[in-house]
């Protein structure tokens, strides 16, 4: 019930939308019924169109963001905890920062083709950075004490960067990570609208080109869902990952 | 008593180089033997450089000048021949409290069996019976303390250094942490260097203390202050009365130089 009542503005806006078309306020090209949408998008569901092309995009942006989490978090952790890594990888990591990853969509397709490598080269590099931050700045909040209560309890390095550290950098590893996942969502529908054969990015904008408008909305409100999804599912797991942080004496 | 001593520290110096601004002479020339089994405490104001001589020893800060010697070995890293138990307890948050004991056994890479029936026994011993899953930020501070003590003598360290580890505590809480090391210690054959800038704790747990002068530390002067502490009224006799008297004599000169320059 109280689910409901949280998301009672979206059926209110779901009704407006449905009435606005339905009594032509707008263009029915600008804004098709919802209910048309809806139409579309379960026979887009049983055609298998749906399906095969966000099956594209989940594994490219899943392949991305798995690879970005893991070398990120691991630059982020040796940055932080090894001088040579961070003069080495710091400035590159700094001029990388701010710039817009979306202009790397032509440069990946050079280098890696119309395929999936283009797309998970491009959401691996963009998700990379916030992870990285995340891993290096939670990495350099470990505690001193930490670190020397595992050392003198006869952990060697390697072992003390992975069970205090990482565990200490938890935290802001995740929140660099929640970052990279709506990221992986923005990098994935712009580089698939713009270069790619699949992928519900290149659905959304074949769709249009050609005039399909209820199916178009369909998808962009395919993506809209699995993007608030991704980020649902990630919170929860995020949350029961950070339990121990709870005071409930 | 061994005639050779368990601990030797041999004229150690140490140069604390703060991140910004100058460095400091935390520590000069140092020297101080301690026996095995012994119970050494470090008396200082704060600042004095005691808790640096204790990362010295424990293998954490490099020792630059002068030599540390443990069972005759220099100290080069830390090790589980000598446990550690911090102020702040330093217990890994993200483990209950059965691992966060655990962790030094698995270390030592101790059979699984063997592991768990240790950790009870050690839980069992401070007194954190039922608290075996909670998490340190369910626990008060006492009980964080003892999960932490537990957490070093389950790995059985011949050496325990303590940084002012009840200086965190209510008073009352502090008092009865005070007599369980005690009876722990006189149960345990363990050698304790135990940092504190409190004079009754100091005189009531060891056996020999150390005072410290402020900035830079140099050992001052150590007093004997060995004798029956399990009188209940251990804290009205006149031996403990005159042995506090006298170390906080020693001790307040330092406390107002180290005031001074601070502030």
């Amino acid at each position: 019930m109280k689910v409901f009542y949280r998301y009672l503005p979206l059926l209110l806006l779901a009704i407006g939308w449905e009435i606005v078309a339905r009594l032509e306020l707008v263009s029915s090209s600008a804004l098709p019924p919802l209910s048309d949408v809806i139409a579309s998008w379960i026979d887009m569901l049983k055609s298998g169109d749906l399906v095969s092309n966000a099956g594209a995009s989940l594994y490219r942006g899943g392949m991305g963001l798995l690879l970005a989490v893991i070398v990120g978090a691991a630059l982020g952790i040796f940055m932080a905890w090894w001088k040579p890594i961070n003069v080495l990888f710091g400035p590159i990591v700094e001029i990388f920062y701010p710039l817009p990853k979306s202009a790397l969509i032509p440069v990946t397709v050079i280098w890696l083709g119309f395929g999936n490598g283009s797309k998970i080269l491009l959401i691996f590099l963009g998700c990379m950075i916030p992870v990285t931050i995340g891993a290096y700045n939670g990495a350099r909040s470990a505690e001193q004490t930490l670190v020397w209560s595992a050392r003198s309890m006869g952990a060697n390095r390697l072992r003390m960067l992975w069970d205090v550290v990482l565990p200490s950098a938890m935290p802001e590893l995740l929140n660099g990570v929640r970052t990279a996942l709506a990221l992986t969502f923005i990098l994935l529908v712009s580089s698939e609208l713009i270069v790619a054969r699949e992928g519900l990015g290149y659905l959304i904008g074949f769709l249009g080109a050609n005039g399909s408008y209820d199916a178009m909305y369909a998808v962009v409100l395919t993506v809209a869902f699995l993007g608030f999804a991704a980020d649902r599912g990630y919170q929860m797991l995020m949350h029961r990952m950070l339990q121990w942080r709870e005071q409930t004496p | 008593m061994s005639s050779k001593p368990q601990i030797d520290i041999e004229k150690v110096s140490h140069i604390y180089r703060p991140p910004r601004g100058r460095p400091v002479l935390a520590l000069e020339n140092v020297s101080l033997q301690v026996q095995q089994r012994e119970f050494l405490a470090l008396l200082g104001p704060s600042g004095c450089g005691k808790s640096t001589l204790l990362y010295l020893l424990g293998g954490f800060l490099p020792i630059e000048t002068g030599a540390i010697n443990v069972n005759g070995e220099p100290v080069k890293a830390p090790g589980p021949d000598r446990g550690i138990v911090f102020q702040h307890f330093a217990l890994f948050p993200w483990k209950s409290v059965r691992d966060n004991i655990l962790y030094g056994l698995e270390r030592q890479r101790m059979p699984k069996a063997e592991r768990l029936a240790r950790v009870q026994q050690f839980i069992n011993l401070v007194g954190l019976t039922g608290f075996e899953d909670s998490y340190p930020s369910q626990l008060s501070g006492g009980m964080k303390q003892r999960t932490a003590l537990a957490r070093t003598l389950a790995f059985d360290p011949s050496i325990l250094l303590m940084d002012e580890p009840f200086g965190a505590l209510d008073a009352q809480t502090r008092h009865l942490m005070q007599g369980e090391l005690l009876s722990i210690w006189q149960r345990t054959p363990k050698t304790v260097i135990f940092v504190t800038h409190d004079v009754q704790e100091a005189v009531y747990l060891a056996d020999r203390v150390a005072v410290m002068s402020a900035r830079p530390g140099r050992i001052k002067t150590i007093v004997d202050t060995k004798f029956d502490k399990n009188d209940p009224g251990v804290f009205k006799t006149k031996f403990f009365v005159d042995k506090v008297d006298e170390l906080w004599n020693l001790v307040r000169d330092e406390a107002i130089k180290a005031e001074r320059h601070t502030s």
